[in-house]
Parts: structure tokens; sequence; C-alpha cells
């Protein structure tokens, strides 16, 4: 398959290694992977913050980017669940429904990575080894918006060499949120705190989750705690193999 | 707080509460319980997604007509005995109440829980007219008699522990033993006090979960019998109700009395439902007044995005899985409409204009749970998002919307992006120790209040994937950066 990855800001420029781990992961799994280099945002943050005019011209840019892809797949259930779900909302707020109809038809075609895999693909097992102990953190919009499920789950349980561990109160959102995390610091440091605590009780090495916002975050305040424990995208653990460990 | 009306800006509200441990301690208890038990109720019934359905299709049906309904609520009621007062604002209700009581000579009312009555203030409007309101509600007699606000649509004294209530009834109901801090003993304590006022007051106010156009009826739904007491026992009873809560048939209500109480206190069916329909020659009230509230609603409704919020059965489902909201409280909302809902409705009804409720929209991670609980699928994230798209319009430009411009810009091309990415790469230079950023300036601060950031890598993925096509063989197995 052709496949054509939207590597998401965030990622290009902190997490490049997810953006590569993906591409060894497509590539194992022998599809053609495309990097379109005029690409660069989804619009999320300007959307979520309440910058609509803002937004939607990144939007409008995604559209013109990827028109012509025959699917869409990205390292990020945020971004996906904003191109999927808001973008076409926010379209129509302002009138604008020649790009909620663009955005709309392309939807169909875009993947959060793990729902790409499972849901689309049909694939469990992807043949990689990741020697930790790992627990995963459902993240809000893949859980809510992508409604992915128990994908990311099955894919971690066919990795070699891999401790699953459950996290107790998963579900329960771990405070970014965005320009959220910069506007209310305080309620946001107390749902990470809690988020945290969880992680560390469960003794794993790493935390892991299919988006790197989120990581970063819980990353941050782990890193901050001293703790020891760290976090790892997805991509980055079913990249890994007994040759070559992504992170 | 008072009515509507907050204060201060919710983030410098939720600062404090946050710093409050047992406030904390006693909101993680309450809410954990409430959510798990929801959880329970609502998985037993296998049809629980089409009542959510049904209930919005319902309360959809009734607010797109709106006006029409009214007429017909207002006809029912007057043809049953009753009568229809219509208040364009809190103002006006509170002068509609107060004039009742006048006109009857009442210095004592009791009230039902009603938190339409605190949106408009009522029980200091009334105060003023030397007529005092007696909260019947358990929870909402905690609030009064500690001077305190209500911090939860369903569970006013949220915030309080049985200690703390202990101490309160000991000093406030003059009861002539000590009080232990068993329930059931501080629960006598309450009832002896209610029981006495229940019987000698004339004038009882009630709020309305639900009024039904064709027959004129009106519904309180309650877990204690304070409201049905409320409702029977007085002379004179005034209901208040939000325009929104009309529904159009009697059958109407069914789905609310499956959905309701499920999600709000995770009953099968609530304890105490009353229906009242004008008034009843010899028994019950015999002169029945019912005010109906505008506040706000209609531009409300008015709004394509924003009239979803007005399906809002007060359930307070929202509340309890919302993680800000267990973190924060219910006062640092400072409004009478805490919460999830509560971020989209008071600054709605407040049009927009009130700067310190224009900043609820942002009290929330936008992590969905409220939509997932909502009975009436109101879509709480969709609106939060909206709406702090209409306070950003207020307040024209800020700091915050040159940065977010200027990002645009960066992102409004590739090669662009490259670019800023590359400077952001150089500047950050002075923060960096061991890979992390410890302490950001400005708009950023708050982040490394609690977090350390990666720095920026030496590469970024676009560089790298350049250099990988540019060297054939590097594959995919191509250096990191």
């Amino acid at each position: 398959m052709k496949i054509d990855l939207f590597i998401t800001c965030l990622n290009d420029a902190l997490f490049p290694q997810t953006g590569q781990a993906t591409v060894a992961l497509l590539e194992r799994l022998g599809h053609e992977v495309r990097f379109n280099a005029a690409q660069t945002c989804c619009g999320q943050m300007h959307l979520n913050t309440g910058y609509r005019t803002d937004a939607l011209s990144l939007v409008r840019k995604f559209v013109d980017d990827f028109r012509d892809a025959e699917v869409i797949v990205l390292p990020s259930g945020s971004c996906a669940a904003m191109l999927r779900e808001l973008a076409p909302d926010a379209a129509h707020w302002e009138g604008d429904e020649a790009l909620r109809d663009e955005v709309r038809a392309l939807s169909g075609r875009i993947f959060e990575l793990s729902e790409f895999l499972v849901k689309k693909l049909g694939v469990t097992d992807v043949g990689a080894a990741y020697p930790h102990r790992v627990t995963y953190h459902p993240t809000c919009h893949a859980m809510r918006s992508l409604h992915v499920g128990d994908a990311p789950l099955q894919l971690l349980r066919n990795v070699r060499g891999l401790t699953l561990l459950e996290l107790p109160h998963a579900d329960e959102c771990c405070g970014f949120g965005g320009t959220f995390s910069v506007k209310n610091p305080d309620v946001s440091t107390a749902m990470l705190a809690d988020k945290a605590r969880h992680i560390l009780e469960t003794g794993a090495e790493a935390c892991t989750a299919g988006d790197n916002s989120c990581l970063m975050h819980i990353g941050g305040g782990l890193h901050r705690l001293r703790s020891g424990a760290r976090t790892v995208h997805l991509a980055e653990i079913l990249a890994s193999t007994e040759a070559k460990v992504w992170a | 707080m008072s009515g509507l009306h907050p204060s201060r800006p919710f983030p410098e509200a939720a600062r404090e509460a946050v710093g409050n441990p047992q406030l904390r301690a006693n909101l993680r208890k309450v809410t954990n319980t409430i959510r798990e038990k929801r959880l329970r109720a609502v998985e037993e019934l296998p049809h629980w997604e089409e009542l959510r359905q049904l209930g919005a299709a319902t309360k959809d049906a009734s607010l797109a007509n709106l006006s029409d309904r009214l007429l017909e609520l207002e006809a029912s009621v007057v043809a049953r005995g009753g009568r229809v007062h219509w208040a364009r604002d809190a103002a006006e209700a509170r002068e509609l109440v107060a004039q009742i009581a006048q006109a009857h000579q009442v210095t004592e009312l009791i009230k039902v829980k009603s938190i339409t009555s605190d949106e408009i203030e009522l029980n200091a409007a009334l105060d003023a007219h030397g007529i005092h309101a007696i909260e019947t509600d358990l929870a909402e007699l905690i609030v009064q008699l500690s001077h305190d606000t209500p911090s939860h649509i369903l569970v006013p004294a949220i915030h309080r522990n049985r200690a703390e209530i202990q101490a309160l009834f000991n000093r406030e109901l003059g009861d002539p033993q000590h009080l232990s801090d068993e329930p059931a003993v501080l629960a006598g304590a309450a009832r002896r006090y209610l029981r006495q006022k229940f019987l000698t007051t004339k004038m009882a106010v009630s709020g309305a979960n639900f009024a039904v156009a064709e027959t004129g009826t009106v519904c309180v739904v309650e877990s204690e019998g304070n409201g049905r007491m409320c409702v029977t026992l007085p002379e004179v009873l005034v209901s208040i109700m939000g325009i929104e809560k009309v529904l159009q048939t009697w059958e109407d209500i069914s789905v609310f009395m499956e959905v309701l109480p499920r999600s709000s206190t995770a009953e099968r069916m609530n304890p105490y439902t009353s229906f009242w329909s004008g008034v009843t020659p010899g028994d019950g009230p015999q002169e029945f007044h019912l005010i109906l509230l505008d506040n706000g609603r209609t531009d409300v409704l008015a709004d394509e995005v924003g009239r979803q919020t007005l399906r809002c059965i007060r359930c307070s489902a929202c509340l309890n899985v919302c993680p800000v909201y267990e973190r924060a409280g219910g006062h640092a909302y400072g409004s009478v409409y805490p919460g999830p809902i509560g971020a989209i409705l008071t600054p709605q009804l407040l049009n927009m204009t009130d700067k310190n409720a224009n900043t609820l929209p942002g009290a929330s991670s936008l992590c969905g749970a409220c939509y997932d609980a909502c009975p009436v699928r109101i879509n709480i994230p969709q609106v939060l998002i909206y709406l702090r798209g209409e306070a950003n319009d207020q307040k024209g430009v800020t700091l915050e919307s040159l940065a977010m411009q200027g990002m645009r810009y960066a992102m409004s091309e590739g090669w662009r992006f490259e670019g800023a990415v590359k400077l952001a790469r150089l500047g950050q230079g002075p923060l960096v120790r061991n890979g992390q950023i410890t302490a950001l300036p400005g708009l950023l601060g708050g982040w490394t209040q609690s977090r350390d950031l990666s720095a920026f890598p030496p590469q970024s993925f676009r560089e790298w994937w350049r250099t990988r096509n540019a060297e054939p063989g590097a594959g995919s197995e191509g250096g990191q950066p």
C-alpha cells in the first residue's frame, strides 16, 4: 500500500525518532512510505485555543497537501481526531462549507497508527521485540474520539519480551490538554501528579501511548520527579526488533 | 460567588482550590464513588445509547419550537387554575417572588432545591425584603447554615465531610444533646428542624426538572421527600423554571425518568417524583404561580452550536467524571453551574460578555469524558472549543493571539516551519541543561512549573528524511538523530 505520512509538527520538531520509527515499521511491513515535505500542522493547537481562522488556514493547507493520498497515517491520536472530528465542524462554524466537504472527503483515509495497523491492515503482530516492563496510557482523543479501543494493547501483547503492566485509572486524562497545561498549570499539574503516581505504582520502566503530546507532558513530569521511569511512543516500541531498539 | 458571575478568572480560583488537600481528598472520594456507581447503573441497560439519543432528540424537538411550547404550557397551567409569569431576567424573577410573598405577608418561606433560584440569587433578594428562605434539601441546608455556597449541582455539600457537618449542626441547630457524627443522628437533627418548618410555613418556592406543555404539569425529582413536603403542605407554591425545561407531551417525560436517576445518583429510580398541575380545591397549595425565566436562554437558543447546552437536565454526570472538576471543585467555577456543563452554560447565559466567565471554556483538558457521560449527548468538548473562539473575539488582539498568528505564519509553508524550528533550536541554547529545559520564559512558564521539556533535537524529521533520501541505500534503518 502507498502510505502518506502526516508526521505532525510536534513529532517533526521535537520527536523525530517517532516519525523514523513509523517509517521503519511500515516499510518492514512491506509498504511504500511517502512524506510530503510541504506538510506542517493540523491546526489543533490553534483551534483548541480558540483561534479558528488560523486553524482553518492550516486545515486548508493539510487538505491541499494530502488531497491525492491513498491513506494518511499519523502517529498521533489527537491530530487524527482533530482532522476527522473537529476540522469539519470548525469549517462549518466559519461558513466554509467547501473546506468542510473537502476535509470530510479525506477523513475516511486518515488513520492513527495503531488503528491503521489493527483495523485497516488487520495486523496485530508486527514482529517487534522490546524486552522491557511497559504500561500503556490510552490517550483521550484516541479512546473517545477515534474509538481505537484495545488496538494498541493487542499490538503490545504481541511484542516479544515486553511485559505489559496494567495502569490503574488508565482512562483518566493526564492533564495535558494542549495550551490547557500552560493556561491552567495548577489543575494540569494536579492531574499529572495522579497520572505519574499511577504509572510509578505499576513498577514499569516506561509508559507508552500513541501520542507524543501526552507523552511530552507525562515524561516531563516523570523527569521532574527524577523517577527513573520514562515515556516512549508506541511506534518506537513497535519498530524495535532484536537487531535494533528504537527507544 | 453569587449567581452566575464569577468574581475572578478560573485559573486563579482553581489555584487556591488545588492547594487545599482536604478539599481534594473529599472531592476525589465522592466523585470516584459516584462515577463507579453510575457506570454500573448504566451498564444494566443494554439500550443506553438509544436512550441517550432519544433524550437528545426529545429535548431538541421541544427547543425547536420553544415559543409555541411555552405558550401551550401557559394556557394549560392557567386552564388548571395556576398563574404564569414571564421573567426576562434575574431581577424580574426575584421581584415576582418577593411580590407574591408580600401579598401574603409572609416573612419565612421554604424552598426545595432549586438551582434556578440560586441562579437569580433569590435568597439574598428575599432577605433584603425581610423574608427568610429556608433550604429544605439536607445538603442545601448544610450549605445555607454554614453561610457557604453549593459546589455541586446534585451534592451541594460535596466539599464538606462528616466532622465538619457535626460541628455545624451542634452550633446552628441548637440541639439540647450533643450530636455524634453518625449520619443517622445528623440526619435526624435536620429532620426535626425541617419538620417543624414544613408544618408551619405558608409559602414554598420550588424549582422544576420538567414541565409538560400539553397538561400544564410541573415535575420535581428528588431523593429526600422534602420536595414533596414543599409542594403539598404550604398554601402558596411558586415554581421557578428556566424556559428550556418545557417538554411537549406527558410521554416525553418517560425517557428522562430512565436516564436522569441513573446519570445523577446512579439509582434505577429516584425515591420521590412529584407532579402537579395547577391547583386542586381542598388538596395541596390553593395558589400556584409558575415563573418562566429567560435570563439569557433565548440568546443561547439562537446560537447554532451553543444551543445544545439547553438540553441539559442538570444530572451532574459530567461533573462526576470531569478530571478538572475533581481537582478544582465547584467553587472554582464561580457560578451556580460548576463543572463541564457550567463551563459552557455560564458564559453563554452571560452572552459571552463577562471576562471572568469567559475563562471557563478554558477550564478543560478536552478529554471528552463529559460527552461520553452526558445522557442527552451534549457535545461539551465541541462547545468548549467553539466558545473559546467566541471568548477570544471579545478580547481582540492579545499577546497570545499574536503568538498564535506568528505560529500559523511559520506553519503556512513546510520550509518556513523548518526555518522556525532551526531558529528555536539555536534560541533554546541558554535554557538547555543535559538535553532538558527546566524553566521557560513568558507565556510558556506554566509548563515548567511541574514539568521538564526535552530540548529540540539536532535534526528534525524532515531534515532526516531529506538526508535519508539523498543517500542511496540509507534505507529504513536510517540514522537516528
